[in-house]
């Protein structure tokens, strides 16, 4: 089985990369375009192979207070959903920042606002990248462009979260979980024991055997105490700004154009890139792989060598925000994007580029 | 003196697992003596290194800073689905929720009803004193009807606010459940059945017969704006009739 070459949907290669990494614990509740992770985990029956628990929750408020408590004892537990379902979980993740929790929330985006469709959109970047809930917090949010990647931004998640043990947010869309390609599922590895999680998280509420007392908590009433641990969670924060940003560029080296996407649009641009180089105008493509923290230093060093950014997303424009950050007026920046369940077609991306070059 | 402090004279000591620090909890309010029986509990059941326990948002939020065991705090209402994932996730470990009437049966009425209808191995602590104690006593869900709180100060009315919730019934009719109980903490006979209650429960749990629920109906001295023997007094002459004291479901009965 390992390295066997599959085809499966986004969504069912979450769930089989759970299973594989050693993941303890899945908490969701239905909502389309993601039904399918929850689908495969009950179909899968984990729970009598690797030990994971699979519990469909009342909602999502549960799901994601479930998934608080897996990452107060110190397990890897996940969650998904989509757009609506994750709004509701904003007050859940606040506080897995504030008592600085481990956890995985996979957001499978459709489009809105409110209830909206259930087709995809890139609509949910602001929520993701600004915290989402009360106070002043970040979480790591990796948006994967393709099914390979739904599978393998699972394990690098539960790294990153049990490492600065924060929540971390894998911002997919309709378009990664329903498609499907092929995928090289990760290996297996067994989930850790119960002697390793008190090893590894001796700061988790497993039960004292012996040593003094933890408690999981955000609240601290103490006003000098509870600035300290802001500044504290600021610190760590800086310190995922400077170790844990990752992007990819794609032709860059000759651009005159740059092309600046994430997840489902940058494989759109991907072909829309294609088609200018075509006609002769060279265009490359910065791909943020880690949305925040955003890769803004990567993204200065290109501005300078460029003529023009267009920022291409399924939304109606959040990350050009970023990008015009970043730049801070060193360059042209423009946005194109579509709404309400549209996905852009390449020739849309290849007409905004000659709009530029005009 | 000498006699007196021998160690076969001890006719009462405090628990172990109850730390001195001051509670903050005010002069008549039962949570203290809740605290109390809880920690002596785990502590005769050997639990005190296996023991999570999951504290709410309301009177009892500080719950974790005077009973010595591993604590998760919960947001709002939350609790019964945090103590899911932890009984889940490490089965070995005894996991309790201790809630208030407004986190339990108001904002966290869906997720108690179906942490319970799951059989969660778990044990639901249910403090109901009537009224939103932390904020300053306003109306809970379960507020008599006609008791006067400061937003309802005319007096609880039907029309209104709707009637008093009775969620330890709900619970009741629920499969999930093996142990549902309704108890008071104002006289001795009644501490001592509470504990005998909250060790049921807790045993329950840890013999995997689903989840449990122990409603300690209790005064709000500061909330209802009486005295401490008031309070008791008008607890005994207003919440029994309403909240009625005993077994409601026992699955071993």
């Amino acid at each position: 089985m390992d390295n066997e070459i599959l085809l499966m949907k986004g969504n069912e290669a979450i769930a089989h990369a759970a299973i594989r990494c050693g993941c303890d614990g899945y908490f969701g509740y239905p909502i389309t375009p993601q039904s399918e992770v929850l689908e495969t985990l009950a179909a899968e029956k984990p729970w009598e192979t690797t030990g994971m628990v699979v519990v469909q929750a009342e909602s999502e408020v549960a799901s994601i207070n479930m998934v608080y408590g897996g990452g107060a004892v110190g397990k890897r537990v996940m969650t998904s959903s989509s757009s609506p379902g994750v709004a509701l979980m904003q007050e859940g993740i606040a506080y897995m920042a504030g008592a600085e929790l481990p956890g995985l929330i996979v957001n499978v985006q459709r489009g809105g606002p409110g209830l909206g469709t259930i087709q995809p959109s890139q609509g949910d970047y602001f929520q993701s990248t600004r915290g989402g809930g009360n106070g002043d917090y970040y979480v790591i949010v990796l948006a994967p462009a393709s099914v390979q990647e739904m599978a393998d931004f699972v394990e690098l998640s539960f790294e990153l979260a049990f490492k600065y043990r924060t929540p971390v947010i894998m911002l997919s869309d309709g378009v990664i979980g329903q498609m499907m390609e092929k995928v090289v599922l990760p290996p297996f590895k067994p989930r850790r024991t119960d002697d390793e999680v008190r090893q590894q998280c001796p700061w988790a509420a497993t039960g004292m055997r012996g040593r003094k007392k933890n408690i999981m908590t955000s609240l601290e009433l103490e006003p000098t105490a509870m600035e300290e641990h802001n500044l504290h969670l600021q610190r760590k924060y800086q310190e995922i700004r400077e170790k844990e940003v990752r992007c990819e560029e794609l032709q860059t080296e000759d651009a005159e154009y740059l092309i600046v996407a994430f997840g489902s649009a940058s494989r759109i641009a991907q072909k829309a890139i294609e088609q200018c180089r075509e006609k002769g105008i060279r265009v490359g493509m910065l791909r943020p792989i880690t949305l925040w923290p955003f890769p803004t230093g990567k993204l200065q060093g290109l501005a300078q060598k460029v003529k023009g950014i267009l920022c291409v997303e399924i939304n109606a424009g959040q990350m050009v925000e970023d990008v015009r950050l970043a730049v801070n007026g060193s360059v042209p920046v423009c946005h194109y994007g579509r709404m309400g369940g549209i996905v852009p077609a390449p020739d849309e991306i290849v007409n905004e580029i000659e709009k530029m070059t005009d | 003196m000498q006699d007196i402090i021998k160690p076969e004279n001890l006719v009462y000591k405090k628990p172990a697992l109850l730390n001195d620090n001051p509670m903050h909890y005010c002069p008549g309010c039962s949570h203290s003596v809740v605290h109390k029986l809880i920690a002596e509990v785990i502590e005769e059941m050997g639990m005190t290194e296996r023991t999570i326990g999951i504290s709410p948002v309301g009177c009892a939020v500080f719950a974790y800073n005077y009973i010595d065991i591993d604590w998760i705090e919960a947001a709002h209402g939350r609790a019964p689905a945090i103590a899911c994932a932890a009984k889940r996730l490490w089965p070995s470990n005894l996991i309790f929720t201790y809630q208030g009437d407004g986190d339990l049966a108001c904002i966290g009425t869906a997720e108690t009803i179906h942490s319970l209808n799951r059989g969660d191995n778990i044990v639901i602590i249910f403090v109901n004193n009537a009224i939103y104690g932390m904020t300053g006593g306003q109306m809970a869900p379960t507020t008599l009807m006609g008791m006067k709180t400061s937003t309802c100060p005319y007096g609880r009315q039907a029309d209104l606010h709707g009637f008093p919730l009775k969620l330890t019934e709900i619970a009741a009719t629920l499969e999930g459940t093996c142990y549902v109980t309704r108890q008071a903490v104002n006289k001795v006979a009644y501490i001592r059945r509470a504990k005998q209650a909250l060790r049921k429960a807790f045993e329950y749990s840890m013999q995997g017969k689903g989840s449990s629920l122990v409603e300690i109906v209790s005064t709000c001295s500061s909330g209802w704006k009486k005295t401490p023997e008031e309070a008791n007094q008008w607890m005994e002459d207003h919440m029994f009739p309403y909240y009625k004291l005993g077994d409601l479901k026992d699955i071993e009965n």
